[in-house]
């Protein structure tokens, strides 16, 4: 195929130089871990059972197919097209899109570093689980040792062992206190091996990803199998899908299927674009988008099943002892015979007690204990892994094994999600050239990585975790959602639909059919939009409270508080700055293209129009008839 | 005869023992949670607990006195439950000792009446008297500063051998072009002739512009 090198389009010098996945399993495994983070874990049993089980399927599978899939199609298909990370795509689409790119670069760094946060209380949590008894098991004693360390007996072991040893929480987001060194030194190693990883970009992301994606759903399995087999079980399930149609009615549970399905999949944060501009150019994807968005769905509802049998388990546990206590009060007043009540017995035992003897028996306080309360008991987020399931582990047998296997699944879950975020990072850094060519690619992602953790040191105050949900709630949430609107919109009204259909047919060897075209044209947009407003609408009606882990028992004495002024702030800027870049590149580039038409004298300005991506690939990229 | 013995004393003194008295203590067995199936069940079996507890106290209960007979421990108030009253007389039998000598004394040999038994602290509960926690047995070096060292380690140098190999990498691809220039020059000086026509080489001699290309210009839309 003899074709003369036209003048290359700047750039371009380095696309044959350009990293490539060393085979196609690489790169889908690569998407499939980004896709699927601690979010699939300890995110969507809690939305599953909280907004009535197995109903919920139902918002979540239409916002899947309109909303989820059509948007990770075209980040993939742009990614591969253009090969350009985000930064570099929406420049070439219209350079009065270029913020989006920049936003969603914003958007990656700031997830980053609290992310890799996240990791470093997992990886405390794992270092600590290689002992027996575990070291949440039990209460410290106090000074005299004749009881328990008051804080620890007000709550429980567990969240003692989180609050207390492991954050040092502060009473307030005010009160920031002092670093603390153990979790310090878990955030270097974090980055460390994060560094050891990303080092080479996907050339050692690649090797890496065998095993950090596979494994996950390695141990998955063998907590499935554990899970099914303890006694509880099933009521844990039953409990979970037991459909509850009523709760479809509330707005809530739409908007929280959206926003779901959306940070689920990972979207608008770059990542996946950067991925696949390192495939080949003819690579089906469509096909890859449709497989790795069933790949997460089905991977959140396999982890529901392994999550809520041993929840199950654990609430079934919890009653049987409550109901223990209770027959111990009852034995210790009444005088009955060690042993005599069985579990089964009490309920009749207490009737007959209440018609005998009320009055002692009121003055006994037993407690009420119904399983329903203790399955109620749910939590999402570090709750749900640092308090609940750490708690229902010692009640396994083995103990510290599974809290081996627990941790180091969280831990290589959140390993896989955040060499998507890197990547998001990296490669539009790469390729702005922002450091000379000659700078091995090494020091960029020594560089990079080391920044993120000096920043990310400030996660690691007694005061971080409250810094951490402030970072969770507002950079991470309505940004996205804004960028993934100008995504589709750019892509659809700005690069043109029918050219984006060429180029897709180029690419996969079939045009998209009317599904895409019209979840692409209408379906979608219409949705981030409703998204967005219903996001505004119930963060200004639920004012900015400060919670620590709203759904399960108090460490100290939880009060609902009102961020301070000064925390509102940051909370204002972490929410708009990233999306202020849109209109705020678009608007720089303006008097640009002004002064370059004037100088011009009008005439038709080669060089600053939008970027015909058809011209812009190598020749040997170049899709038209006239190829071979 | 123990069980009338007992009888006898406990009915002389009854005032002395009774629920809530001054220095009584009440004391509360969990037999057949803390020995399981082995349990005996049965009411001489118990009396024979109560008795063999009874009187090893008042061997381990005063250590200073003389006192080491098992009538000056009066218990009352005994339950199915399997729980009593005690008090601990003097050897005159007029009152009873006071309740924190019991209690101090309780306290120190608490170990050895619970392995005496096989009980623990909550099979032999000894209300109003707080058990002392055995501390946990800590390392002198935290398990988890072990675990990290040794990967902290491991990713160190990693990181060192793959920054290495890189530079290597790097420096061996720098020498290539300098002998792949080489060859390249001496290649331009020769012509290949193939059948004796000469063969320009295609793409050495500056760039050419292909037509075709040049009507893809007007693909392109003004802004």
């Amino acid at each position: 195929m003899a074709s003369a090198p036209g003048p290359d389009p700047p750039g371009d010098s380095s696309e044959d130089e350009r990293p490539k996945w060393d085979n196609k399993l690489q790169y889908l495994l690569s998407c499939v871990g980004f896709a699927v983070g601690l979010g699939n874990i300890w995110r969507f049993p809690y939305l599953c059972q909280s907004h009535g089980g197995g109903a919920f399927l139902i918002p979540y599978l239409i916002a899947l197919a309109f909303e989820g899939i059509p948007l990770f199609h075209i980040e993939l298909a742009i990614g591969q097209r253009l090969r350009r990370g985000s930064v570099g795509v929406w420049k070439a689409i219209s350079p009065y899109l270029g913020g989006v790119g920049l936003g969603c670069f914003t958007a990656s760094f700031l997830i980053s570093l609290y992310y890799n946060t996240v990791l470093t209380w997992v990886l405390w949590y794992l270092l600590n689980s290689f002992q027996h008894p575990l070291p949440w098991s039990t209460c410290p004693l106090n000074l005299n040792q004749t009881g328990f360390v008051e804080e620890c007996q007000g709550s429980s072991s567990v969240s003692y062992f989180w609050y207390r040893q492991t954050l040092n929480i502060t009473a307030d987001i005010d009160y920031s206190g002092s670093i603390q060194w153990r979790l310090l030194v878990c955030l270097a190693a974090c980055w460390a091996v994060l560094y050891l990883c990303v080092i080479r970009g996907i050339e050692s992301t690649g090797k890496v990803i065998y095993f950090t994606a596979l494994f996950p759903y390695l141990v998955l399995t063998i907590f499935l199998i554990r899970g099914l087999t303890l006694p509880g079980a099933t009521e844990g399930l039953i409990y979970l899908f037991t459909p509850n149609m009523q709760t479809l009615q509330s707005p809530r549970v739409w908007l929280d299927a959206a926003t779901q399905i959306f940070f689920s999949l990972s979207l608008a944060f770059g990542g996946h674009i950067a991925l696949a501009s390192y495939n080949p150019p003819r690579n089906d994807c469509e096909k890859d988008a449709v497989t790795i968005a069933l790949i997460n769905s089905m991977t959140s509802l396999y982890a529901s099943i392994a999550v809520f049998s041993v929840l199950g388990f654990k609430a079934a546990n919890d009653y049987g002892h409550c109901l223990d206590r209770n027959i111990l009060s009852l034995t210790n007043e009444f005088d009955f015979p060690d042993q005599s009540i069985s579990r089964d017995e009490y309920a009749a035992v207490l009737t007959h007690l209440n018609a005998t003897q009320p009055e002692r028996l009121a003055g006994l306080h037993l407690e009420s204990c119904r399983l329903q309360d203790f399955l109620d008991k749910s939590a999402s987020g570090t709750g749900l892994a640092f308090i609940v399931f750490t708690e229902a582990i010692l009640h396994m047998p083995g103990a510290p094994a599974w809290a081996v296997l627990f941790f180091s699944m969280l831990f290589t879950l959140g390993l896989s999600s955040m060499f998507g975020n890197i990547e998001g990072v990296i490669t539009p850094l790469l390729d702005m050239g922002v450091l000379p060519r000659w700078v091995p690619k090494e020091i960029l992602t020594g560089t990079v990585c080391l920044l993120c953790f000096l920043v990310a040191t400030c996660f690691t105050l007694q005061s971080g975790n409250y810094w951490l949900e402030v970072f969770d709630k507002y950079a991470a949430s309505l940004n996205l959602i804004i960028f993934a609107f100008f995504e589709v919109i750019g892509v659809v009204y700005v690069y043109g639909m029918e050219r984006f259909c060429d180029d897709i047919e180029w690419m996969t060897g079939r045009r998209p059919g009317l599904y895409w075209r019209v979840t692409w044209k209408v379906i979608s947009p219409l949705l981030l939009l409703t998204i967005f407003v219903a996001y505004i609408i119930y963060q200004v009606w639920t004012a900015l409270s400060m919670a620590e882990n709203s759904q399960y028992k108090q460490f100290p004495s939880r009060q609902e508080k009102s961020y301070p002024g000064w925390v509102q702030a940051i909370c204002g800027l972490l929410s708009f700055l990233p999306a202020l870049l849109v209109p705020g590149v678009a608007m720089a580039q303006l008097p640009i293209w002004r002064r370059r038409k004037q100088k011009r004298g009008g005439q038709p300005d080669m060089e600053n129009r939008p970027r015909e991506p058809m011209a812009s690939p190598g020749p040997k990229d170049r899709p038209s008839s006239r190829e071979e | 005869m123990w069980w009338l013995l007992f009888f006898l004393v406990t009915a002389i003194r009854a005032e002395l023992c009774q629920p809530d008295a001054e220095n009584a203590f009440k004391v509360r067995l969990s037999i057949r949670t803390a020995l399981g199936d082995k349990a005996v069940s049965g009411e001489p079996a118990k009396e024979y607990r109560i008795n063999k507890v009874v009187f090893l106290w008042s061997v381990k209960i005063s250590p200073n006195r003389r006192t080491r007979k098992i009538s000056h421990v009066l218990l009352c108030n005994i339950t199915q439950r399997v729980s009593f009253w005690f008090v601990v007389t003097d050897p005159t039998k007029n009152y009873t000792l006071p309740a924190d000598e019991i209690q101090s004394a309780i306290r120190m040999n608490r170990n050895r009446i619970n392995s005496a038994f096989s009980l623990n602290d909550q099979t032999l509960e000894f209300l109003k008297i707080p058990s002392t926690l055995a501390p946990p047995t800590d390392p002198s070096v935290p398990i988890w500063i072990i675990i990290f060292g040794v990967v902290f380690c491991i990713v160190i140098v990693a990181i060192t051998l793959l920054v290495l190999s890189g530079i290597r990498q790097r420096r061996r691809k720098n020498k290539e072009p300098s002998e792949v220039d080489d060859t390249e020059d001496k290649s331009e000086n020769t012509i290949t002739i193939e059948n004796g026509i000469p063969c320009d080489p295609l793409d050495t001699k500056g760039w050419h512009i292909n037509d075709t290309f040049m009507t893809e210009d007007e693909r392109l839309t003004p802004l």
